[in-house]
């Protein structure tokens, strides 16, 4: 059955024909390309490697930066739309793209030197090399600051101690970067694969994002040549700002995994007959399909707006925290009462619900927990913080 | 290597098409348009073509209405250079259509003329053979495989039960069938390339439309199925009606 994006509020009509065309055609490779195969990478906990050329020959890597590193510098909103389409697909190849995008290219393009710059951006956009961030940590995930990875300065090189965990694309990734604290700073390196030292498990046997990876990255006196430290940040603000961009695109594609869910509840609540009627014929039932058509539409309109701020260059770390938060916590829970409308059907893999519902699991704790944004947008209103 | 492609803005082929109020047309109201997919095989080759020899330009040659400029723009997006707008009502009638297309072209430096074998939407078969006419130029159709030849074009055509291998020199206009090869998809720098690419609109000169669709008439809803028994024992009864009513055996 083809796929139909709810678009109940012809929101349609405020994109641009570029805007539009980048996302019909996000949407017909994730249908051609992801869609046959999702459920089996799914099953078998696979991550679908074999697409990263044909969505990096699409520009779907670092869209936002310019051309002079090989993207195709796209806006905000068509940036967002690109993390919309994936994530109706699985937010495990959504994932991945954030955090090549979000999460390696950006930290490198905002504060490498030139030299790191021409090096890796061309091939992370042409997913010649794979990258991945590290900042959580076994005991630190909602509070980064108090991270134990170290580096210490030995004259020609830094040794970095430390381990990471939790690590999306850890194990297949070319280039780290590793947040650690030097003379007690936070500070970004580039940790290449392959260095003494330096080793990235997988995470096995997860319950959800099976079909991206997930790793730990374990550091034990692993030698980092000078020129691999990015010098243009200290401190947190580093780690968090990278966190802002990806929390952006994870607003969008939380949006796109609950239209896939909503697709395809609706369409069965119209073919399902109990008591001689479609099961979508029932109030209760209606109901339900109606808060979640509710919910997407003010998802839709909260990130459409997000993009409008991001490209004005007026948009805050709260007002992502916002809209992350309340997308991603909307998906989740339309993924759960889509499960529910499905039946026992709802439990088969036959349909996608589930595979949904289980990775904003994943989504609704990583880059910020619901709760972690809970006290962002509450001590940016207040003035009072509430973390400890 | 320039290289003119015909396209055509089709409905999308998941819309449902209905007939307009006056019987003859079709209503417009809500369809999607897209490259006709016979027409994105064209494209594609084309632009494998202007890869290969290293030089050269691919112009999209497009006739319709308000619906043309993003279907052109989907070309450029692909990486065609350059779009004509032919501006001038849709119509049935291929030779007009055809004519006003040649019309875009003549006076043009041309090595080859690719389109799709048909349009999904009237099935005609008919514009790029007339085209070939008109310009008095040598003509394959259905063309699954293409070759650059020292001289021309090796083309390779399905036929009943085989394959046709047939050479042709240049220029030439060739009709692209399924299977010529798997269209890209508009890369993003493409899309956003595609807005400063050129694209000039010029009025179409069709001459005298002579076929005209005097009527759209949807197919007559298909008969219910009917349910002879069950297992077994309604096996005779199945043959009976097969033999009888439906006379396929
Ligand atoms: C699939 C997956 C991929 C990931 N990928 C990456 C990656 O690529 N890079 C990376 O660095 N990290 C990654 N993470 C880690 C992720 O960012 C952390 O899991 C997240 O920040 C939460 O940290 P935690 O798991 O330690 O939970 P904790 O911080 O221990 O939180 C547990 C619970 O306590 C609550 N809580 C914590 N502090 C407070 C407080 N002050 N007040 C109220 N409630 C509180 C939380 O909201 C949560 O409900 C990934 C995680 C997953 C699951």
């Amino acid at each position: 059955m083809a796929y139909k994006a709810l678009d109940y509020y012809l929101i349609e009509d405020l994109l641009t024909e570029e805007e539009r065309m980048v996302r019909d055609t996000v949407r017909e490779f994730v249908t051609d390309n992801l869609m046959p195969i999702i459920e089996e990478c799914n099953r078998t906990a696979r991550f679908p490697m074999e697409l990263i050329p044909k969505a990096a020959g699409l520009g779907l890597l670092g869209a936002p930066y310019p051309e002079e590193y090989g993207c195709a510098n796209l806006n905000a909103i068509a940036y967002g739309l690109i993390n919309q389409e994936l994530e109706r697909g699985d937010s495990g190849l959504r994932s991945f793209v954030s955090v090549q995008t979000g999460l390696v290219m950006y930290p490198i393009f905002s504060y490498g030197t030139e030299e790191q710059k021409k090096y890796w951006l061309p091939k992370l956009a042409s997913g010649e090399k794979i990258g991945c961030y590290g900042l959580t940590e076994p005991d630190f995930g909602s509070n980064p600051g108090g991270m134990l990875t170290r580096a210490e300065d030995k004259g020609d090189h830094y040794l970095l101690n430390g381990s990471k965990a939790w690590i999306t694309n850890g194990t297949i990734a070319d280039v780290a970067v590793v947040w650690a604290k030097l003379d007690g700073e936070v500070r970004g390196f580039l940790v290449e694969k392959g260095r003494e030292g330096f080793e990235a498990p997988e995470i096995k046997n997860k319950f959800s994002l099976r079909a991206s990876v997930t790793s730990d990255l374990i550091f034990q006196d692993v030698r980092i040549p000078k020129e691999n430290i990015l010098p243009g940040v200290k401190g947190l603000k580093g780690p968090l700002s990278c966190l802002t961009q990806a929390r952006y695109g994870i607003a969008w594609g939380a949006m796109g995994a609950a239209m896939a869910v909503y697709d395809e509840v609706l369409s069965y609540g119209k073919s399902r007959i109990q008591f001689d009627r479609p099961i979508a014929g029932f109030q209760l039932v209606q109901n339900k399909l109606v808060w979640m058509a509710t919910e997407i539409t003010k998802g839709q309109l909260l990130v459409y707006r997000l993009a409008q701020l991001k490209d004005a260059k007026r948009m805050r770390p709260q007002h992502v925290s916002l809209a992350k938060r309340n997308n991603v916590g909307a998906a989740l829970e339309i993924a759960r009462v889509g499960r529910d409308i499905l039946g026992a059907n709802g439990i088969s893999n036959e349909y996608q619900t589930f595979r949904h519902m289980n990775n904003l699991e994943s989504v609704n704790t990583y880059e910020g927990t619901f709760d972690i944004h809970t006290l962002i947008i509450g001590e940016d209103l207040t003035g009072i913080a509430a973390y400890t | 290597m320039n290289i003119f492609v015909l396209i055509k803005a089709v409905a999308d082929s998941e819309a449902t098409i209905r007939p307009a109020a006056d019987g003859k047309n079709v209503k417009l109201d809500d369809i999607t348009w897209v490259l006709n997919p016979f027409d994105e095989y064209a494209v594609e080759e084309a632009l494998k073509l202007k890869e290969a020899a290293g030089e050269g330009e691919v112009t999209v040659v497009c006739n319709g209405g308000d619906e043309v400029p993003k279907i052109i723009r989907t070309a450029l997006a692909m990486g065609a250079d350059r779009g004509i707008h032919v501006n001038g009502p849709r119509s049935f009638d291929a030779l007009s259509i055809a004519k006003s297309l040649v019309n875009a072209i003549q006076g043009k430096e041309y090595d080859l003329i690719l389109c799709g074998k048909s349009a999904i939407d009237h099935d005609n078969n008919a514009v790029g053979t007339m085209v070939a006419e008109l310009l008095d130029l040598p003509s394959v159709s259905f063309v699954v495989k293409l070759e650059k030849t020292a001289t021309g074009l090796k083309c390779e055509r399905e036929i009943e039960g085989g394959l046709l291998v047939v050479e042709t020199p240049l220029p030439a206009v060739i009709t692209a069938q399924k299977g010529l090869n798997e269209p890209r998809y508009a890369s993003l720098k493409g899309i956003m390339a595609a807005k400063k690419k050129p694209l000039e609109t010029i009025d179409a000169k069709s001459g005298e439309v002579q076929v005209e669709v005097i009527a759209i008439e949807p197919r007559p809803p298909r008969a219910p199925g009917e349910i002879i028994g069950e297992g077994v024992d309604a096996v005779p009864a199945l043959i009976k009606k097969l033999r009888e009513e439906a006379k396929v055996l």
